[in-house]
């Protein structure tokens, strides 16, 4: 069973487990969110909202927002926006980039995956593009809140693999609470409706059941209209 | 508060004139994630005050050079609709609506940890849809639950209630017609858990010995209310989702 905190409640005295989420005051760990406890290790709160904050390592997809040579400014749905080097697309071709071509070859609105490179004190977040995955082949972008995606995933990835099953679709989950889905137009729909679900009803448990449930009734419902 | 033009008897046999008792609360509403566009936001009644709060952020900070490269910036900005008193107040912002704005913005500050968002902003906007006294208090109690309902971290609730003088008596939470033919009125918040006072002001006048009851009067309020504050943010939770099978 799971159990909401408010920020300021009490949660333990055990002050050395005291994790994210929290704050130690006179010996004692209290909620600094509102959020939901977990005391399996760390003592921590993993919060029910908030904003993505960038950390070193994490795979995000971005926007390009702004174009300012050499750089491609990439929105990652955060307060912080991160830079791209045009580097970064120099290294795979053998041409020169010059001042003012940067738009050839990420234009304004364009969707990247990047890994996160660095994030400095003053909050500069840089870049590195991932071109193992390519949005360029058709799909759609869905957007969480990013403190829905490790309930997404699921323990061990147990609700990624399904979803990915069910719906016989591509499905990348970055860290920022954006997805890629790619696959049939129907099954697109689907995955998106189920992605929904689990993002608003992400605080309930047995949760992994009842999406899987239904997915099966759509599934049902679709073999007997085919009848 | 001067002497009103005319004298009202706002004492009779021990109660005040909507019967209430004098260490009383209007009753209270609240509802948290009313608005679906903002970070977070509440809904909060106080007898007839009606007040939303929404919390936008934290997000990037314009114009850029009033950043805090060590922290948030919080914005507070509270507003009173046009049709929120009998007479229509002219929109915009003015004297009391800035001063408001600041001692509210004041009194939230020392729960928000600023340092977990360096070089953002995070705007706090109170409408006040209705008044009838004791708008600002309303507007902190649901600025400070909007504010958790947005994810900012913090270490506690604020809760703010007023209390002033009628009649002779000191009473709890004046509406608006005690307000404005009372003796004083002193508005609280403060953080029920460490009794902490982040806001106080008093206009009007009081003896030391009224003050002192005043305040433990307050305080005593705030903890009621931040039960409910801490209430209804809970509630949000932990109402059962439907395990149906969907439909067939």
């Amino acid at each position: 069973m799971y159990k909401v905190v408010v920020p300021g409640d009490f949660i333990s005295e055990a002050v050395s487990r005291a994790g994210e989420g929290t704050y130690v005051e006179e010996g004692k760990v209290h909620a600094a969110r509102y959020g939901i406890v977990d005391e399996r290790g760390e003592i921590k709160v993993v919060p029910l909202s908030g904003k993505y904050v960038p950390a070193e390592g994490d795979v995000v997809i971005g926007r390009i927002a702004e174009i300012s040579f050499p750089f491609w400014i990439v929105d990652i749905a955060s307060p912080y926006e991160a830079r791209l080097h045009m580097s970064e697309f120099a290294d795979t071709r053998d041409e020169k980039i010059e001042f003012g071509s940067l738009s050839r070859y990420l234009d304004l609105d364009d969707l990247i995956v990047a890994k996160v490179t660095n994030v400095d004190v003053m909050m500069r977040v840089d870049l590195a593009l991932k071109e193992d995955f390519n949005l360029s082949h058709g799909g759609r972008l869905i957007e969480i809140p990013h403190t829905k995606v490790p309930r997404v995933i699921g323990r061990n990835g147990s609700m990624i693999k399904m979803l990915k099953e069910k719906c016989n679709c591509f499905i990348f989950i970055a860290k920022n609470g954006r997805i890629w889905v790619r696959g049939r137009e129907d099954e697109m729909n689907l995955a998106t409706e189920a992605i929904f679900k689990i993002a608003s009803e992400s605080h309930t448990s047995g949760l992994t059941d009842r999406v899987a449930v239904f997915l099966d009734s759509f599934r049902l419902k679709r073999a007997k209209g085919r009848r | 508060m001067k002497e009103g033009k005319e004298k009202i008897e706002l004492i009779k046999e021990g109660k005040r004139l909507d019967g209430r008792g004098f260490d009383e609360l209007r009753p209270i509403k609240i509802e948290v994630g009313v608005l679906k566009r903002a970070d977070g936001s509440c809904y909060f009644e106080l007898g007839d005050n009606k007040v939303i709060a929404a919390v936008y952020g934290p997000r990037e900070m314009h114009p850029r050079h009033a950043q805090d490269a060590k922290m948030a910036v919080v914005k507070f900005r509270y507003n009173m609709a046009p049709f929120s008193v009998d007479d229509r107040k002219r929109p915009g912002p003015d004297r009391r609506s800035v001063e408001i704005s600041k001692v509210s913005r004041e009194a939230l500050d020392p729960v928000i940890m600023r340092e977990y968002y360096p070089k953002t902003a995070i705007d706090v906007y109170v409408e006040i849809l209705q008044s009838d006294a004791g708008t600002r208090t309303a507007g902190i109690n649901a600025a400070s639950v909007a504010l958790a309902d947005a994810g900012i971290p913090m270490k506690d609730l604020v809760s703010s209630i007023a209390v002033g003088k009628i009649g002779g008596e000191v009473v709890l939470d004046l509406n608006a017609m005690e307000d404005n033919h009372g003796e004083a009125d002193m508005p609280v918040a403060m953080v029920s858990r460490t009794n902490t006072i982040t806001l106080l002001q008093m206009d009007g006048r009081l003896e030391k010995e009224e003050f002192e009851r005043g305040l433990k009067l307050a305080m005593r309020a705030c903890h009621q209310i931040y039960e409910l504050q801490r209430t209804a943010l809970i509630d949000r939770y932990s109402e059962s989702v439907d395990v149906g099978e969907g439909e067939a």
